[in-house]
């Protein structure tokens, strides 16, 4: 019982980071502040809903594909937010301040 | 639980349609771009809700394809057609 509270828990505060993620990214100014706000949302908002959904997981080996998976999405949406930026800068997209 | 993973997926659909919006009104071509790269990582925590909502284990072996290819997009359109100008072809 006390397992399924503590991954609710989990599950709610990964959909909170999830919405701040996209309203970041609706609302924020310009390119790189849009950045920014996307990662919160991959790195932080999978980390919490991966780690909700490990804490029910019938293996190890389940546990261990999940890690697996948000440590692919941490590198992945690191790797092309930092390329985008780096782009952005070079085409002379100034920041909005 | 089950109820509260597809309540949960649901609520990330909710917040890909939010994207959306971006996507039409996005100045650049960054921004587009930015919200292709958010439904990826929004689709990949749907599809590991969604696995263990329906005990259908392949579904997370999909979640981790569909985190490689949401990268190979937002790469591929960086290094292809959004070019910083005055960057040769084969620079670094």
């Amino acid at each position: 019982m006390l397992i399924d509270g503590l991954s609710l828990l989990l599950l709610i505060a990964g959909m909170i980071f999830f919405l701040a993620g996209t309203l970041g990214v609706l609302r924020f100014p310009d390119v790189y502040t849009r950045l920014h706000a996307l990662t919160k949302a991959d790195n932080v908002g999978l980390g919490l809903i991966v780690a909700a959904l490990a804490l029910q997981a019938p293996a190890w080996a389940v546990v261990g594909k999940l890690i697996l998976v948000w440590l692919l999405v941490l590198v992945a949406s690191t790797l092309s937010c930092h390329l985008v930026a780096r782009t952005a800068q070079r085409r002379g997209v100034t920041p909005w301040q | 639980m089950t109820l509260v993973y597809l309540g949960g997926a649901l609520f990330l659909l909710l917040t890909l349609v939010a994207g959306l919006w971006r996507v039409l009104r996005g100045p650049t071509a960054a921004d587009r771009m930015l919200a292709a790269q958010l439904f990826g990582t929004t689709a990949v925590a749907c599809l590991l809700l969604l696995a263990e909502a329906d005990r259908a284990p392949a579904l997370r072996d999909v979640a981790l394809v569909f985190a490689l290819l949401a990268v190979v997009a937002v790469v591929t359109f960086v290094r292809r057609n959004w070019r910083a100008a005055g960057e040769d072809l084969d620079a670094d």
